[in-house]
């Protein structure tokens, strides 16, 4: 099987998001036969991306599974194979679709280890995209990363960059704790990077400065980590220092990072695609009034959904509930003029 | 419904040793039971969870386990089971004064046994959440072409209406995994009955639409369960996939410590299952065949009494866990809280 790629240099590649994970999970599987991929369609049909296309062709329908369409038995199955030995990921098709999983996600899986006093313990990576800004409606566009950081016990990452997806995903399969494993479906084809050849592994719980600044930290992840990148940039034009911070790690969650930036710039944005409601922005900015209130020059703000259910398949809709480069810029320009 | 009895006694192939241990088993079931809910009486523990009824249901289907190879996913009212399989009365009461020594540090509640090097896989209070990973199990069982070795998976009749349990046997069907799905039907949910729970009440016959073979048996008989279980159990060993059992028996006690039951179900109800009692129906075949004599039995019940008081006493002179120890366990290695 060939990893298919659009350029290729003796150390890294390029790659789109979608191909760093195919090419990830190829290795891991060609690595160590304790890995089971299971999951809806990941077989024959190759994934909904193709991220597993002809998998099931060289490492056969037992590592393979397609399984019955069953959401909580896909996690929970993957959490006896973990606690038995193996090193299950297991796909949950759309993140939209984890709710029945629920349970076995935060119930079992994330308590495993703690339940049994380290007698037991969960090495599970739980795969799903989510996100919008694709056309998928109230249910093939959710963010779920704020149902699941609450919980102690379970690891979330996020990441947004192809060597990021490398680095993460094979840290969080060599992880021996269980890891939901969050990939953004609009930069599945959207992002292109380079790729270090080679197995490595990023920490999880570590954030990365993708650009430094002087005025303003913002701090987001996923796809609208790209998009304030974008706005970041273009503000430097008329002057504008503004710091973006890409998360990466949802929890645990890199304070030092946060803190660090936040002292230099002493303004916090926080800018994320999920809901402002309870949204990961509410931890951050509630670690920052605990531990750096006087180290700012203005208050925290935070550029999130609206509170509403969700995106609506109508583009207005969608349009209206997805923030923008613009959008972002708007509001980085008048953090740094408070 | 009615429990069905049997009245002749087949020993199916036990010795009279293993038939006396399978008394014994159901006898220290019922003795760590009652202690249980005396030392709750007593203000000592908060909370205890009777099994009587299930006595010669788990002492049987415990013999068929095979020790150091199967894997037992239990729930929690499977003190007789993991007892069985080697839990010992000591390890029991570390777990119901969760104590610093239990298996699980006295994080679970009582009766939510687990010992990695006796394969009880760890589960929660949340029904049917622990039979995928049973079928996990199996899986990964299967997968390494452990042949021999097979899973016993339990629970009561209210948890058939769960959603994973279903999953459950439909992927370990699908994929004809060694696993043995053992139901406890004692009639009761808490306070649900039966026939709330299931227009259907004959659990077994659902193995059907899974496409496994399913049997039903006479719980209060420890032989016949025995017999049930073991070819269950012989048929996953072998390649011959999984299985639906149903044992029928009746729950004698509340729910727990905090229940009580004559708020929904009568005295005769209770009264004329008790009447079946399996614990001196099998003394009395056991008299009655010349296995034991009376003086044997009387013996064994104070030999089983002496066991219990030593575990009790043992276990609660252990100390509890720590305070620091809350923070234990949350990941591999050291965990600083998120303040």
């Amino acid at each position: 099987m060939a990893v298919t790629t659009s350029k290729m240099t003796a150390s890294s590649q390029t790659m789109n998001n979608v191909e760093a994970v195919r090419a990830t999970l190829y290795e891991a599987l060609k690595n160590d036969d304790r890995i089971i991929i299971l999951g809806e369609d990941v077989g024959a049909r190759g994934n909904v991306f193709l991220i597993t296309k002809d998998f099931i062709d060289e490492f056969g329908p037992q590592r393979i599974i397609d399984t019955p369409i069953a959401e909580a038995s896909i996690v929970g199955i993957a959490v006896g194979m973990a606690m038995e030995g193996l090193r299950p990921i297991a796909e949950i098709q759309f993140a939209d679709f984890i709710y029945p999983s629920f349970n076995q996600i935060v119930g079992e899986a994330a308590k495993t280890r703690y339940r049994s006093n380290g007698e037991y313990t969960c090495p599970l990576v739980i795969r799903t995209p989510y996100g919008g800004g694709v056309r998928g409606a109230l249910s093939h566009s959710v963010s779920v990363e704020a149902l699941f950081y609450h919980v102690p016990g379970l690891k979330i990452v996020a990441p947004a960059f192809p060597a990021d997806v490398k680095g993460l995903l094979n840290a969080a399969i060599d992880d021996p704790d269980p890891v939901l494993f969050l990939e953004h479906k609009k930069t599945y084809r959207l992002i292109k990077g380079e790729v270090p050849s080679g197995h490595y592994t990023i920490p999880i719980g570590k954030a990365n400065v993708l650009k430094e600044g002087t005025q303003l930290s913002v701090v987001s992840y996923g796809l609208y980590v790209h998009w304030a990148l974008e706005a970041a940039r273009a503000l430097e034009g008329d002057g504008l220092s503004v710091e973006v911070i890409d998360l990466r790690s949802i929890r645990p969650m890199d304070r030092t990072t946060i803190l660090n930036s936040v002292e230099k710039t002493r303004k916090l944005l926080i800018i994320h695609e999920d809901n402002k409601f309870g949204g990961i922005g509410a931890e951050i900015s509630a670690m920052v009034a605990e531990e750096a209130l006087f180290n700012l020059d203005a208050p925290i703000r935070r550029l999130c959904a609206p509170d509403v259910p969700a995106m609506g398949y109508a583009e207005t809709l969608e349009h209206e509930f997805m923030s923008s480069p613009e959008k972002m810029a708007k509001a980085m320009r008048e953090m740094v003029a408070f | 419904m009615a429990v069905r009895t049997t009245t002749a006694f087949e020993r199916r192939g036990l010795s009279d040793e293993q038939l006396r241990q399978l008394f014994r088993n159901m006898l220290l079931q019922r003795q760590l039971d009652n202690r249980g809910f005396q030392l709750n009486r007593q203000g000592k523990v908060p909370f205890a969870l009777g099994s009587e009824g299930h006595e010669a249901l788990q002492a049987g289907a415990a013999m068929a386990f095979e020790r150091g190879k199967d894997l037992l996913a239990p729930y929690y009212r499977d003190l007789g089971l993991c007892l069985g399989v080697g839990l010992t009365p000591y390890e029991i009461m570390l777990s119901i004064f969760a104590r610093e020594a239990d298996h699980n540090g006295g994080r679970q509640f009582p009766n939510h046994y687990s010992s990695k090097a006796t394969g009880i896989l760890s589960f929660s209070s949340v029904l049917a959440a622990h039979i995928p990973h049973a079928v996990g199990a199996a899986y990964a069982i299967q997968y390494r072409n452990e042949s021999g070795r097979a899973v016993l998976c339990t629970n009561g009749d209210g948890t058939t209406s769960e959603g994973e349990w279903h999953e459950s046997l439909n992927f370990a069907a699908v994929h004809k995994l060694p696993i043995v799905f053992l139901v406890e039907n004692n009639l009761w949910a808490i306070s649900t009955p039966i026939e709330k729970q299931m227009a259907q009440p004959e659990i077994w016959k659902r193995a059907v639409g899974y496409g496994m073979p399913g049997k039903r048996f006479n719980g209060f008989d420890p032989v016949e369960t025995y017999a049930c279980v073991k070819e269950a159990l012989e048929r996953a060993r072998s390649g011959g996939g999984p299985t639906l059992l149903e044992g029928m028996c009746y729950r004698f006690l509340a729910h727990s410590t905090d229940d009580n039951d004559m708020t929904y179900r009568t005295k005769d109800e209770v009264t004329e299952h008790r009447k079946s009692d399996p614990v001196p129906r099998f003394e009395a075949k056991l008299v009655e065949a010349g296995i034991m004599s009376e003086a044997d039995v009387a013996a064994m019940k104070k030999d089983v009494l002496r066991e219990t008081n030593e575990a009790t006493d043992r276990a609660e002179a252990m100390p509890f866990p720590k305070a620091e120890d809350l923070y234990t366990h949350v990941y591999e290695g050291a965990w600083q809280p998120w303040q």
